[in-house]
C-alpha cells in the first residue's frame, strides 16, 4: 500500500506492506529519521511523540495509514543547529537531558503545548506534559518549558517587527 | 296504537344488545390483567438487559462522575492523570487522540473508536442506581436533547457505543471483557423497551 505524507515539509511516498505498521517504524526505518524514539510501544511513555497535522501523537500506536495525506513533524523538523526551535534552544540553555533518550518526545510534546497555550502555567504543564523520563529531569524540563515560552514570545514579537 | 312504536323500539334494543354480546371478544378481565402483566414483565426484562450493558465497565468507564476516565475491569483512574478537560477530549496538547485513534490498536493494546471521548458530564452514570441512570438517559436536559428515537439510534448504531462488543486487547495482549448481553440482544432490548414506553421498573 502506498502512503503519501509530508514529513518535515518534504513530500514522501512510502510503500508499506501492512497499513497498520506504526508510524514510528516508518519514520525511523523507512525514512531514516532516528530522532523519534521507541520507548514502551504502548503509547504510555511518550518517547515516540511527534506531530501529525500539528497535534501531538504517540507514533508507536499510530497506524501509518492514518498519516496518509497529512503533515508529520519530527524532532528533526522542529528546528536545526543554525535555527533551533525555541523549545530546542531552551533545552540547550537549561542543559535538560541526562541520558537524553526520552527528550525528543518531551520537546515535541512541549512544542505542541506552546502552540496551544503560549504561556503555560504549572497546571498546564502538569496536565499536558505527561511523558516519562527515567533520569528524572522533570525539574529542569519545567524550567526549560518556561524559558521556551519566553523565547517563543520574543521570537513572535521580533518576527512581527520584521514584518 | 300508541304502544306499537314503544314495542318496536324495545324489540330493536334487545336484538341490538344480543348482537353486540355475540360479537364481543371472548376475553375475561383476568386475561387482560395477565396480558398487561406479561407486557410489563417483558419490558422489565428488556430494561434489565439494557442496564446489564450500560453498567458494564466497557460503557461505565467513560461515563465518570468525577471527570476522570476509568480503565480496565477494575475501573481504576486513567493513568497519567488524564481527565475530561474543557471539551470531554482531554487537555489542549495531550488529548484523547494523542493516544486513541478511530480503531483499536492490536499492537499496542490502545483501544480506539470513532469520536473517542468521555460522555458529556451531564451523562455521568458512575455511582448511580440503574433507575437513576435510566432517568438521566431519558431526561432531555441531560441527554443532549435526544428524543426516544434519537436515543435508540445512538444506543444501537453509534460506533463508539458498539465498540463495547469489539474492545480489542489490553496492554498485555489479553482480550478485554465484553458486556454480558450480546450486541443483537442489547439492540433488541433497547428497541423493545422504548417501544413499550420506556418504563423504569422502580417507578
Amino acid at each position: 500500500m502506498e502512503i503519501s505524507l509530508t514529513v518535515n515539509g518534504v513530500s514522501k511516498t512510502v510503500d508499506i506492506a501492512d497499513e497498520n505498521t506504526p508510524l514510528l517504524w516508518v519514520v525511523r526505518d523507512t525514512l531514516d529519521l532516528k530522532g523519534t524514539k521507541f520507548g514502551c510501544g504502548k503509547a504510555a511513555c511518550g518517547a515516540c511523540t511527534l506531530h501529525v497535522d500539528g497535534e501531538a501523537v504517540r507514533s508507536c500506536s499510530y497506524p501509518v495509514k492514518f498519516a496518509d495525506g497529512k503533515e508529520v513533524t519530527t524532532i528533526e523538523g522542529l528546528g536545526d543547529r543554525e535555527n533551533p526551535h525555541p523549545v530546542q534552544q531552551a533545552w540547550i540553555e537549561e542543559i535538560v537531558p541526562q541520558c537524553g533518550y526520552c527528550q525528543p518526545g518531551f520537546m515535541m510534546a512541549t512544542a505542541a503545548l506552546l502552540n496551544k497555550v503560549p504561556k503555560p502555567t504549572d497546571e498546564d504543564i502538569d496536565k499536558n506534559i505527561i511523558n516519562v523520563c527515567r533520569c528524572g529531569t522533570y525539574y529542569r524540563m519545567r524550567k526549560a518549558i518556561y524559558k521556551a515560552a519566553k523565547l517563543q514570545a520574543e521570537k513572535v514579537i521580533n518576527e512581527s517587527k520584521e514584518a | 296504537m300508541k304502544l306499537k312504536p314503544i314495542y318496536t323500539f324495545l324489540a330493536l334494543t334487545v336484538v341490538g344488545f344480543l348482537f353486540a354480546l355475540a360479537n364481543t371478544p371472548k376475553i375475561s378481565a383476568y386475561e387482560i390483567l395477565e396480558k398487561q402483566s406479561k407486557n410489563t414483565q417483558n419490558s422489565n426484562d428488556d430494561y434489565d438487559k439494557m442496564m446489564d450493558v450500560l453498567t458494564h465497565q466497557r460503557c461505565m468507564n467513560c461515563h465518570p462522575s468525577d471527570d476522570i476516565p476509568k480503565q480496565g475491569d477494575a475501573s481504576h483512574p486513567h493513568h497519567f492523570g488524564m481527565a475530561r478537560g474543557e471539551d470531554d477530549h482531554g487537555f489542549e496538547a495531550t488529548s484523547c487522540n494523542t493516544c486513541h485513534q478511530s480503531q483499536n490498536n492490536l499492537n499496542s493494546g490502545v483501544p480506539g473508536a470513532p469520536h473517542w471521548a468521555l460522555a458529556p458530564a451531564s451523562m455521568a452514570w458512575e455511582g448511580l442506581t440503574r433507575a437513576q441512570i435510566a432517568e438521566r438517559l431519558l431526561d432531555k436536559s441531560m441527554n443532549g436533547n435526544r428524543s426516544h428515537q434519537e436515543l435508540i439510534e445512538h444506543m444501537t448504531e453509534d460506533d463508539l457505543v458498539l465498540w463495547a462488543w469489539e474492545p480489542g486487547v489490553d496492554a498485555d495482549g489479553e482480550p478485554r471483557t465484553i458486556p454480558p448481553v450480546s450486541k443483537e440482544e442489547f439492540k433488541k432490548a433497547v428497541e423493545n423497551w422504548f417501544a413499550d414506553g420506556a418504563i423504569i421498573p422502580s417507578k
